[in-house]
């Protein structure tokens, strides 16, 4: 859940048309099904990191459902993004425990180095910057996560060190999953 | 404890181990499986609930057992040769044995596991491990003696359990109106969308021990009469919703969910996970109705009740997994059992989460009527840094805080009722002097504010108004008037409000203005914070016999606010000030003082 919601203030540009395709299964596996808005809306949002405007009638032609009740729903929760996000998201954790650990260090700091506001993008489509509310590892509060990893005890400083070494080094090896 | 000649070395990984590295240590310790100097069988496990020394790593053998803290990757390998090898427990490392004491044996020391009897035991995703702990017993006892619905009902009447989420509504009670509602249609619902920051009781148990959560359903179906189990989890636990799917899938195939589930020929009775879309809210039981609907979660005048018209207008029980998981314990072990522990009116365990300026953070599960001091100072391990206890937030934003002079306050629903603050699902944050009470209640209201749904006036606009307050007073902009307007409204959303939401979101403001007013009057009179917290009211100044000239200070403040020459005493000018707090961190000879 966010703390920050993404607010777009810019106008949405013309977008690049987005070929809806990759979702045939996904419609095809709730056709006919009862309560599928919500599962659909998280599909689309897997595949593109977003939900693409033409998804919205297309989940509307599919589902039956008016497209401003559509709009309703994926601006109600959290969850959804109507427009594409950085590549790497960086979610700095603003739950009970890193707040009164000094949560808002971490995102100050962020801010001022990436240059960006709370929610937004950089330039550069590389960061995302957001805040959420409970990361779950509140012991090692404060933390963020940038892409699948967490860095936990974090400073200020410590977060912008964290973030210009991934800047340099943006293949890290990846981890293998357990 | 098995006695294999083999030794089986486990790791803890759970949500809050892989963030501590336990990955990193699994992946070690498979390395030095496959140099052969050792021999041992590698599993995992989920989280124990000691979040402070993770990764965690426990070896059994022949011995007994011995539980390893603080085991990163660099450091496990050594830990466990020598066990191994050379028989010799590293006992500074050591956490917790059943051979001698460990050196957190007091957090262990005062918890009753029963909602987390299998936690941090075994393989979540292994069915065979869960069955030789007892999963599926009690279903398989309600069917094999042929219980029928009331017997089970009764069950859990006598037992007393209330509900975990928070509300504390006694199941049974729940069960039976849903049971009482006619209809050859009915739903049951785990509500998974544990949301209270600093919250991760549900997220440690569903990630620990799907399948008591599973076979509470199974035998919350079988009571009520219902055919589908919906499990609404929130999107942020990954790990939980992929565990939740290996058993339902684990259980599917062994025909205990299904047609005719448990071999029992007409119990129907299926369960699936939705996954929730990030809004608080859906916690309410018909917002989180209307969730799964797929429409916005807002919630809707009650009654009927979802016992009466729920989840597709159908007869619905929801529970949170807490509840749930608890169910099959007392149909294994007895009303009796269960209602042992705990206090007149509050019965059995309760799971918290220990978190904030505490030594030992993690979870624990303590029987009902335990004092709020032992929690925090036996089990807890007292305040990080050796500083002084001031408060204790419990419930999250719906709650309230308890302030360290009623520290012997009893957990139980009545006591902590009555102190202003609420039970909740079993967030506890603790607070050390240097929080600033006004700003938890704004860091609350701002998250409150921003999750209300925006169906009641009063929440939607009321709590905008009361953090716009918040905010004018930690920056020194508070007005007499001040603390009287947050009452009022904080009386009016209560009032006006629809759900639970609403009714609780000024309960933070209002439980501060309780205990903390002197702390309101300092910021709104005097203009100073008293914990030295809300940077606009402190003022920077340096102390001239401390100061020894070294002008580090005056390098690293970012607007030149400070003036002196080598050699020279300092001095901040404080109109160019921005309270940063530089200079503090960096003086070595602590000549900056704050006020």
């Amino acid at each position: 859940m966010r703390i920050t919601r993404i607010i777009s203030e810019k106008p949405v540009k013309e977008q690049d048309k987005v070929d809806l395709s990759s979702l045939d299964s996904l419609f095809a596996s709730f056709r006919g099904k009862h309560g599928s808005l919500i599962p659909l809306l998280q599909g689309t949002q897997h595949a593109f990191g977003y939900i693409p405007r033409e998804a919205f009638s297309r989940i509307s032609q599919e589902t039956g459902i008016e497209i401003a009740d559509i709009y309703g729903v994926a601006t109600f929760y959290a969850q959804f993004r109507l427009s594409p996000v950085g590549k790497n998201i960086i979610k700095v954790c603003h739950g009970t425990a890193c707040h009164v650990q000094n949560a808002n260090a971490i995102t100050d700091a962020l801010k001022e180095e990436l240059n960006v506001l709370d929610g937004e993008t950089t330039p550069d489509g590389m960061f995302t910057l957001e805040s959420v509310a409970c990361l779950g590892c509140c012991s090692l509060a404060p933390v963020m996560m940038i892409g699948d990893d967490t860095y936990g005890k974090l400073t200020g400083k410590s977060a912008v060190k964290t973030l210009r070494e991934m800047k340099n080094n943006p293949c890290p090896k990846k981890e293998a999953t357990v | 404890m098995k006695n294999n000649k083999t030794a089986k070395v486990i790791v803890g990984l759970g949500s809050c181990g892989i963030a501590a590295g336990a990955t990193k240590t699994y992946n070690k310790l498979k390395e030095l499986q496959l140099q052969g100097e050792v021999t041992f069988d590698l599993a995992r496990t989920s989280c124990i609930g000691m979040c402070y020394k993770e990764p965690l790593v426990e070896v059994q053998d022949a011995k007994g057992s011995v539980i390893y803290g603080d085991m990163t990757d660099d450091k496990v390998s050594a830990v466990i040769l020598k066990h191994l090898k050379e028989g010799v427990v590293d006992e500074t490392m050591a956490v917790q044995s059943d051979q001698f004491e460990g050196s957190e044996h007091r957090f262990f020391d005062g918890q009753v596991k029963i909602a987390l009897r299998n936690c941090g035991y075994m393989d979540p995703e292994s069915l065979e491990e869960a069955e030789q702990r007892e999963a599926y017993h009690a279903i398989r006892k309600i069917i094999g003696q042929g219980l029928s619905q009331e017997a089970v009902i009764k069950n859990v009447l006598d037992s007393g359990l209330r509900g975990r989420g928070g509300g504390g509504f006694p199941t049974g009670l729940k069960w039976k109106f849903a049971y009482q509602s006619e209809n050859p249609e009915k739903y049951i619902i785990c509500n998974a969308d544990e949301g209270d920051p600093g919250a991760f009781m549900d997220r440690s148990l569903l990630e620990g021990d799907p399948h008591a959560v599973l076979e509470g359903m199974m035998i919350g179906g079988y009571a009520i009469g219902a055919q589908t189990g919906v499990i609404y989890c929130r999107a942020e636990y990954p790990l939980a919703i992929k565990r939740l799917n290996i058993a339902i899938g684990q259980a599917r195939e062994k025909g205990y969910l299904g047609k005719n589930a448990m071999g029992k020929e007409g119990f129907n009775f299926d369960i699936y996970v939705k996954e929730g879309a990030g809004a608080f809210v859906c916690g309410e039981e018909t917002a989180l109705i209307a969730s799964i609907e797929g429409q916005r979660g807002m919630p809707r005048k009650r009654p009927p009740f979802p016992a009466v018209s729920g989840l597709w207008k159908k007869p619905t029980n929801i529970n949170n997994v807490e509840t749930w998981a608890n169910i099959p314990w007392i149909i294994n072990k007895g009303a009796e059992a269960y209602a042992a522990y705990g206090t007149e009116k509050s019965k059995g365990t309760k799971v918290f989460a220990l978190t904030g300026k505490i030594n030992n953070g993690g979870l624990v599960e303590v029987p009902m009527g335990i004092s709020i001091n032992d929690i925090i100072f036996k089990l807890g391990g007292g305040i990080q840094k050796g500083k002084k206890f001031k408060a204790v937030q419990l419930g999250g934003p719906s709650g309230g805080c308890i302030p360290a002079e009623l520290g012997h306050t009893i957990v139980d629903y009545d006591s902590v009722t009555a102190t202003g603050a609420i039970m909740g699902s079993g967030g506890m944050v603790v607070m050390d002097e240097t929080t600033c009470m006004i700003d938890l209640a704004k860091f609350f209201l701002h998250f409150t504010q921003e999750e209300s749904c925006g169906k009641c006036t009063f929440c939607r606009i009321g709590t905008k108004r009361m953090l716009e307050i918040l905010e004018r007073i930690t920056e020194g902009k508070g007005k007499q008037e001040d603390i009287a307007t947050l009452e009022l409204l904080a009386y009016q959303i209560k009032d006006n409000s629809l759900c639970g939401l609403g009714q609780t979101a000024p309960n933070p403001v209002l439980t501060t203005l309780k205990y903390f007013r002197h702390e309101y009057e300092a910021h709104i009179h005097d203009k100073k914070c008293p914990a030295k917290a809300c940077k606009p009211l402190l003022t920077y100044t340096i102390d001239a016999d401390k100061c020894t000239g070294c002008t580090v200070c005056a390098k690293k403040c970012p607007t030149n606010a400070i003036d002196g020459t080598r050699k020279e005493v300092h001095f901040i000018r404080t109109e160019a000030c921005i309270r940063c707090g530089e200079c503090y961190t960096v003086c070595k000879f602590d000549a900056v003082m704050v006020d």
